[in-house]
């Protein structure tokens, strides 16, 4: 028998001028990441420059939303939750959750998908991600 | 330009306290200021230079240095990166003494989070507005605990490292904090002590973290012919180096932090070598933390932290590398969530001969400091000292 993931309340996520496009599509039910049109690299977390080249020739792409851990802990608190980052099959490695899962059973490597979680006060839905 | 013998380190103080009940910020500031003026043999109107970071209260350094009575400061550096800030500020005000801009450098460092009930590390929250990656992370309760948890699941996982290992360091930790009258926690503990207590963030234990505790300390740097002057023992600033490390756009890779530059850089200033190093004071935020520093200074080899913990590898007069022996931030005091102060002043009590007799390294001439700000592997900074009794 495992530790079940809490379903914890989610703060709503700030969001800022820079982002804002970031989180209208996340309300529209899609994941996506930062890419530099320079170099053609995805980037995370999204922003309005590039982290390989400091331009603005930066695009939103939609991402397939398929990764594996690659690394993570659970947090023992009384609403068990269990941070990690995974990578993304595009490259970033995102700072996220692990969700919908027993989370003794979670392992580096493993396959994940996305799910993006409601968040509070009617907040943009965030990504988080579930085993594949 | 090189530091390398432009300052010394005359003055040291830590607050004795780890509960700060009857004080405000700025009066634990002042208290440190005076016992380090009191240790080097000066007064307040000798600091021309003065250093703190935000947890000085107000507006940079401007209000602490006013109820201070600080009126002859013609150089101040309010620079902030977290925990290891005052081992970079040795190097700053080093810096400032080389080119003439103070002659008398005061550093302080003071708070009282346990006084005021503030959950550290396990509660997640925003450190500053307007934080770009806080809409990302947030959301995802992102605490200090859980992003050093995960550089230690990381870690195990490339390297084959134990929870058995890590709590090593804080079985040394504790050895040492024995001795120490101020210790917020004295006793000494076993690697089953370690492992069997209650799981925070796999695979960190309560007893991976650190004390939260209230107090802080304060340094006194001066150029040579003052520092000649005094009736303190000499310790002499060889080399300072810092550095940050970020996610690169998700480029993560939690195997290494920042140490590995600074490392190199202090040492190559200092012009000595790991190996020369006889007391190595190493930020304890967590047990993990200390295991990636030893590891990036290249006290041993990446990976190979593990069994170099081990076995009492790093308890005085036992192991190799002595290091916090005041019982650290794991054991003594990690004042106002930030280490790199006591950090210091401990490698001055070894440096002078002044630590307590079961912890002293036998002629210790050589000793480095290492600091931490931030959250290991993924977004911090890190700062360098090497330090030497003339």
């Amino acid at each position: 028998m495992g530790t079940m993931s809490a379903n914890r309340a989610i703060p709503a996520p700030k969001e800022d001028p820079t982002t804002k496009p970031f989180w209208d599509a996340a309300r529209a039910g899609k994941f996506l990441i930062g890419k530099c049109k320079d170099t053609g690299k995805h980037f995370w977390y999204p922003r309005g420059c590039s982290p390989f080249t400091l331009s603005n020739n930066v695009e939103l792409v939609e991402a397939k939303g398929t990764g594996t851990i690659y690394t993570f802990t659970v947090m023992r608190s009384k609403e068990p939750h269990a941070l990690a980052y995974v990578e993304l099959d595009e490259g970033p490695r995102i700072f996220t959750n692990i969700v919908d899962c027993d989370l003794d059973a979670l392992k580096i490597g493993q396959k994940v998908k996305v799910v993006l979680k409601p968040t509070e006060e009617g907040g943009a839905p965030v990504p988080m991600f579930t085993p594949a | 330009m090189s530091i390398n013998g432009a300052a010394y380190i005359v003055g040291a103080f830590e607050h004795p306290t780890r509960k700060a009940e009857g004080q405000s910020v700025a009066q634990l500031h002042a208290e440190v200021a005076y016992g380090a003026l009191q240790d080097a043999g000066l007064s307040k109107d000798d600091v021309d230079g003065f250093f703190c970071t935000a947890a000085a209260p107000g507006l940079g350094p401007i209000n602490q240095a006013d109820y201070m009575g600080l009126t002859k400061l013609r150089h101040v550096d309010s620079t902030d990166m977290g925990g290891c800030s005052y081992v970079m500020h040795v190097g700053h005000a080093a810096q400032a003494i080389k080119e003439g801009r103070c002659n008398v450098a005061l550093i302080t460092l003071a708070g009282r989070p346990r006084a005021e009930g503030m959950a550290t590390g396990t509660v997640p929250r925003s450190w500053a507005p307007n934080i770009p990656d806080d809409p990302f992370e947030i959301p995802m309760a992102r605490t200090v605990v859980t992003s050093y948890a995960m550089v230690a699941a990381r870690h195990m996982h490339e390297y084959g490292t134990t929870s058995e290992q890590l709590a090593w360091i804080k079985v040394a930790a504790s050895t040492h904090a024995q001795y120490n009258p101020h210790a917020m926690l004295p006793k000494v503990v076993t690697v089953e002590d370690v492992v069997n207590s209650p799981m925070v963030a796999d695979p960190l234990h309560r007893l991976d973290c650190c004390v939260i505790s209230d107090g802080g300390g304060a340094l006194i740097v001066a150029r040579p012919e003052i520092a000649k002057s005094l009736k303190r023992p000499l310790v002499k600033v060889l080399g300072c180096a810092e550095a940050t490390k970020n996610q690169g756009g998700g480029q993560v890779d939690l195997s290494y932090s920042a140490a590995r530059a600074t490392g190199a850089a202090a040492f190559a200033e200092a012009k000595v070598k790991p190996a020369d190093i006889q007391y190595a004071s190493i930020y304890d935020s967590f047990t993990i933390t200390v295991l990636m520093q030893l590891e990036d200074l290249g006290f041993c080899e990446k990976g190979q932290g593990g069994k170099f913990v081990a076995d009492g590898n790093l308890i005085s007069g036992v192991g190799k590398l002595p290091f916090n022996t005041d019982g650290g931030g794991l054991c003594n005091n990690h004042p106002a969530n930030r280490g790199g102060m006591t950090k210091v002043i401990e490698a001055v009590r070894q440096l002078r001969g002044e630590a307590h007799a079961k912890v002293q390294v036998p002629g210790c001439k050589l000793a480095l400091a290492n600091g931490i700000g931030g959250l290991l592997g993924h977004r911090h900074g890190a700062a360098t000292l090497i330090m030497e009794r003339e």
